[in-house]
């Protein structure tokens, strides 16, 4: 906290349409100029403690109920994290099941993101009525495009219930493999819907294209700032998201750390606290707190990546790279990535269910747990998560670790927000817009506060320009 | 044009995972169906940041915060019926496993002790809500009119719900509708 005597606070209070409970401050200077922003993650669960003493084999569905938008994330590190344990190699039809599950998790999260809760600042506008601004005022003005949205979604949500069971928490992958087999069935089922979702990720990318082109200078410039980034690669630098190694780049592209073992993510990475967010603050650890910022997610793996291993979507992203040396720097660019990977995630998940393998039954190994500890990683649609768990020699958990997506891009959301409140905040007067575009440079980061923290909920949104002795200088509600 | 006057409904996440909000998205086209017959206030998916007075108040998560509490008492003072969506807020399901232990203890694990944490304090800014001792189901807080069981509940469930409710019935379980897999 400054001390600064005369420093002014700006509060918005919650950050909505958003997966998480949020709030944000804009502290300013003596002369009313942004002196410095900070983005409050409020809620706090304490899965690290309270899993202690559980057995591990349990871990995939406790930890499932960190977050219920990408629950097959945590499903899926976790159940890494318990192969690790046990020190197996999960038979290949086992691995590709799991990946189809994630590649179905891609693409209805980064469907949500994109239709359900940022289209509305697109396509209504940003300064559109906030009554109407969400995707049943979509439905209302334009019914095709939530439509389609609610299609593709709903289609990624199907890849997860048919391979796993259900949509949300299911109890699919277990320690050593998967416990249900794909039926010819099921796979002809997906394979049959599967033109029409890349129709509609091809339709999306089409209405992006457009809006960039259309607001080229805005796009280009939206909370954009420099950092380091971080994401899985596959041995060649191809985009990954199930397994691979870790990739540093700096804000120029260039390599800082390539192929490391996720196992080792202790050497690499670090997490700081503040005393004003329950979301901690991981950084790189040879650069120093707060130096150390990187992004993770979306944009931070097409910033990485050398390559898209299928043919529709590396073609978008030789677009991507055409222009930008590599390095894509506005916030607003995760909007572009997301849809990048839907088109590969709906493309891969036609490789794997034509995979001569995919309705195989050989697909769980046993054992015993063999190591005292075990380390799951994978590419959530956020970012790179982190599952370590100890064990004892009978397989109960004596200590958790957990490093989420949204943890990682916290250092830069609050970059974010800085970058965007110095353009709306002048010498004390809030600019006309300047809510919800904070916001919406929030919205880039798809944040999963549920996930980083664990809970979610909601309050008025209240903006104040207060003095350091509380005096109320200007106040604006929104309801 | 004389329109019926939609139904209002207002919907908030405590304490949770939000999968019993994905589960509602997960109507799919249903909400288009639903938009025509009810309007959607206060939810985290609208920028609507106050609950407004509404028919139906539908609450995910357990209370774990004092800002959850604050905001489950908000929502029962101005709804006509209070649903509990999913274990949560009916049991304290999941996060609930935390009142095994002391709060100090898990507060310390969190920030401070595990191990990539390197430079940890325990969050205490004003800024952020207190956290109570005890993670509570919301009918120890509030009075409850239905519960809608399940980790979470699934669309189809939370449909029949809704238009049972739309049509001035109460709704009747039968065993079908809570078997999820």
């Amino acid at each position: 906290m400054s001390t600064s005597t005369d420093q002014r606070t700006i509060t918005i209070n919650p950050v909505t349409r958003i997966e998480g409970h949020a709030k944000i401050t804009i502290h300013l200077d003596d002369a009313g100029n942004v002196a410095d922003t900070r983005f409050h993650v409020v809620e706090f669960r304490g899965f690290e403690k309270f899993c202690e003493g559980r057995f591990f084999a349990e871990m995939p569905q406790i930890t499932a109920r960190i977050c219920g938008i990408c629950p097959v994330s945590h499903l899926l590190a976790s159940a890494k994290a318990c192969d690790a344990v046990l020190g197996v190699e999960i038979p290949r039809t086992a691995k590709r099941l799991r990946e189809l599950m994630h590649m179905g998790q891609l693409t209805q999260s980064h469907a949500l993101s994109f239709f359900h809760l940022s289209a509305p600042d697109l396509l209504l506008g940003y300064d559109s009525d906030p009554a109407l601004r969400n995707v049943i005022g979509l439905v209302q003005k334009h019914p095709d495009i939530a439509r389609n949205g609610i299609r593709l979604r709903k289609f990624g949500q199907e890849v997860i219930k048919l391979t796993a069971g259900r949509k949300i928490h299911a109890d699919f992958p277990v320690p050593g493999g998967v416990n249900k087999a794909f039926t010819v069935a099921e796979r002809d089922e997906l394979l049959k819907g599967l033109p029409e979702a890349i129709e509609h990720a091809k339709f999306a990318l089409n209405l992006l294209h457009i809006y960039q082109d259309e607001h080229r200078e805005a796009v280009e410039t939206f909370a954009s700032f420099e950092s380091n980034y971080m994401g899985l690669v596959q041995p060649d630098g191809a985009l990954e998201h199930y397994d691979g190694r870790l990739r540093f780049c700096d804000l120029n592209g260039n390599m800082i750390e390539d192929q490391v073992d996720p196992a080792q993510y202790l050497d690499v990475i670090a997490e700081a606290t503040e005393p004003w967010s329950y979301l901690k603050f991981p950084f790189i650890k040879s650069q120093g707190y707060p130096d150390g910022l990187y992004r993770v997610g979306p944009l931070a793996r097409l910033n990485v990546a050398d390559k898209i291993p299928t043919p529709l979507a590396n073609t978008v992203f030789e677009q991507w790279r055409a222009t930008a040396k590599n390095i894509r720097r506005s916030s607003f660019y995760y909007h572009w990535a997301r849809l990048i990977e839907i088109v590969y995630a709906l493309e891969r998940t036609e490789e794997l269910l034509n995979d001569p393998d995919i309705c195989g039954t050989d697909i769980m190994v046993s054992g015993k747990p063999a190591h005292p500890q075990g380390v799951g990683v994978i590419e959530a649609p956020r970012g790179t998560l982190f599952h370590h768990y100890w064990v004892d020699e009978n397989g109960r958990v004596e200590k958790v670790n957990l490093i989420v997506a949204t943890g990682h891009n916290n250092l830069a959301m609050n970059r974010a927000v800085q970058a965007v409140a110095e353009k709306y905040v002048k010498a004390n007067r809030l600019q006309e817009g300047m809510l919800n575009r904070v916001e919406a440079a929030i919205r880039c980061y798809d944040p999963c506060l549920s996930c980083s923290t664990h809970a979610i909920g909601q309050m008025p949104m209240i903006v104040e320009l207060v003095d350091v002795q509380g005096k109320v200088l200007e106040r604006v509600c929104r309801d | 044009m004389n329109e019926k006057p939609k139904i209002k409904v207002a919907t908030a996440w405590l304490g949770g995972c939000s999968g019993c909000h994905m589960s509602v998205l997960d109507l799919d086209e249903r909400l288009i169906d639903l938009a025509q017959l009810v309007e959607f206030t206060a939810s985290p998916i609208t920028d609507v940041k106050e609950i407004p007075e509404v028919d139906v108040g539908i609450v995910e998560g357990a209370v774990c915060n004092e800002e959850n509490a604050h905001v489950l008492r908000t929502m029962r003072r101005r709804c006509k019926v209070l649903i509990a969506l999913g274990d949560c807020a009916i049991t304290g399901n999941i996060p609930a496993l935390r009142n095994q232990f002391n709060l100090k203890e898990v507060v310390a694990r969190g920030f401070v002790e595990t191990e990539s944490t390197q430079v940890g304090e325990i969050p205490n800014a004003t800024v952020v809500p207190r956290l109570l001792k005890r993670v509570r189901p919301i009918q120890e807080l509030v009075k409850v009119d239905l519960h809608i069981p399940g980790c979470p509940p699934d669309a189809d469930t939370i449909w029949y719900v809704l238009t049972e409710l739309l049509a001035g019935r109460l709704p009747q379980w039968s065993e079908t509708n809570l078997r999820y897999d």
